[in-house]
């Protein structure tokens, strides 16, 4: 595994120790891509030149003195629906042939005035709408673990960069899940944060009330200083916590209701690790879980359908075709069940909201099966056949719908190696607190279960 | 408009335009509209809890 198997803060030590600078970093990274990208296809483009001139523009600052902070000079990859000044953006979709951005997206802006490197464009589904990344302009992504398996998504090019080596750390989109899915699935750690926290102006839409732009990294350190700098501004400090005395809610029921046997035991095992070191869990209930999915679904499509109308109308041959004909499906949405639908999200935040009462976070699994085999319809989980998309949002979309903050880390991996992840959920608005959290909790995981 | 009522206009709809492969994704669709709909916190005018009977009253 290369250097680039690493976090951003321990990069970030290096380089100021001199042990290594950003061009050579840089240029490990680009190595990775030539030699992996042929083979699981995690990149749309690939920005060498320019990036090799931001690495060595990064290290010239800092042997001068000019320090950005932690992501000078760090190494990422970018979901391709966020501009980049003078790229295309691609969406994934020959919808979008012949676009050049015009501008930064102002998460872009802030990586680059924090002294980021861009790499280049993830690979994704066509337009974040779908969980796969087998609907893509550009071909599927393929998981680096395991090439006949989805890493996950729609930001399955950016979770697969990360994991294969070939970018430090990302930057994602999630609709239903598209950071916390190919995060889980890839051992990753991947933040949803509050809704409204991060801009997703400059960012494709999918659903303009549930969109939200969020970082994809190997360490719950790593999402905490991109999240700062993505939030913009003067970032609080947070505040250290433990897991003796965490007060965790935990969602069964609907939550644990379909799970993968293996995910199952990864769970509860997390469970007994929590409560074995001093955490207080309680299983909490959502009383209308049962609602979640017809709620996003209805919020979804409809908000979808009305972005893509237009092109649905003068370009529909140049989607691929399952987007398009669920772009469609969205078009016959009524404005009726648009709106109960917007009465459920307000149902099921007050549900959240209550579930938290008195508690730091919420814990469930992020996916209930492991990574899924491409060009696979269904997954059987016991006497259950499942639609994919079903099972891979059926954990995340929640969050999506109601703006909760939600971070998944790696909890545990199947006897086949592949990765599980456990989801935590904190107070909306409650990002830096989640973080906390989750930094206590990664440490109980990484120390019991070799994570 | 039932849901039965808009399933069978969206499908007519969808066979003029000639997308046959959204006749499986409306009726989906449709179960998925009349769970929204039988919600218990779907509002009602007369002040009532929503009561539904069948999905073709929906």
């Amino acid at each position: 595994m290369p250097a680039s198997a690493r976090t951003i803060a321990e990069l970030a030590r290096a380089l100021r120790a001199r042990e290594t600078t950003a061009e050579a970093s840089t240029t490990e990274c680009l190595d990775r891509i030539a030699e992996r990208n042929p083979a699981i296809n995690a990149f749309i483009t690939v920005l060498a030149d320019q990036a090799l001139a931001q690495a060595r523009q990064a290290d010239a600052e800092l042997a001068r003195g000019h320090d950005r902070g932690p992501l000078h000079g760090v190494p990422f990859s970018l979901k391709d629906i966020i501009d980049i000044n003078g790229v295309a953006t691609t969406a994934a979709s020959r919808v979008r042939d012949g676009h050049v951005a015009a501008d930064d997206a102002p998460v872009s802006a802030r990586l680059r005035k924090a002294g980021a490197v861009f790499l280049g464009k993830a690979n994704l589904h066509e337009f974040a709408f779908g969980t796969t990344n087998e609907d893509s302009a550009f071909g599927p992504v393929r998981h680096p673990l395991d090439p006949g398996r989805s890493p996950g998504g729609s930001s399955g090019g950016s979770a697969a960069s990360i994991l294969d080596g070939m970018a430090y750390a990302s930057i994602g989109t999630d609709t239903g899940g598209s950071i916390r899915i190919p995060s889980a699935v890839c051992g990753l750690v991947g933040l949803k944060p509050s809704l409204g926290e991060i801009p997703v102006d400059g960012v494709v839409p999918l659903s303009t009330t549930m969109d939200h732009v969020g970082p994809l990294c190997r360490s719950v350190e790593d999402a905490g200083i991109i999240f700062d700098v993505l939030r913009g501004g003067q970032a609080p400090a947070r505040q250290p916590r433990q897991v003796k005395g965490l007060r965790v809610g935990v969602l069964r029921g609907y939550f644990t209701s379909l799970l993968d046997p293996q995910v199952a035991d990864a769970f509860e095992r997390t469970c007994t690790s929590l409560t074995g070191s001093g955490a207080l869990l309680h299983d909490v209930d959502i009383p209308h879980a049962g609602d979640i999915a017809p709620i996003y679904l209805h919020i979804v499509l409809a908000e979808a359908a009305a972005y893509h109308a237009k092109t649905l109308e003068s370009h529909s041959d140049e989607y691929t075709p399952n987007v398009r004909i669920r772009l469609e499906m969205g078009r016959y949405i009524l404005a009726e069940d648009y709106v109960r639908a917007l009465r459920g999200r307000d149902v099921l935040i007050a549900e959240v909201d209550a579930a938290l009462g008195g508690r730091d976070v919420l814990l469930l699994p992020s996916m209930g099966v492991p990574a899924i085999r491409l060009g696979a319809a269904t997954v059987r989980i016991g006497a259950v056949e499942e639609p994919v998309r079903n099972v891979m949002l059926r954990l995340t979309q929640l969050f999506n719908v109601t703006g909760h903050p939600a971070i998944t880390l790696p909890c545990a991996k199947t006897t086949d190696g592949l990765p599980i992840g456990a989801q935590l959920v904190g107070g909306r608005n409650g990002t830096d607190a989640l973080l906390s959290a989750a930094a206590a909790v990664e440490a109980l995981l990484s120390q019991n279960q070799g994570y | 408009m039932t849901v039965k009522t808009w399933l069978e206009t969206a499908t007519q709809d969808a066979e003029r335009r000639n997308l046959p492969g959204l006749r499986p994704l409306l009726e989906s669709l449709a179960r998925s509209t009349s769970a929204l709909r039988s919600a218990d916190w779907n509002a009602d005018a007369t002040g009532e809890p929503v009561r539904t009977s069948a999905p073709d009253a929906r």
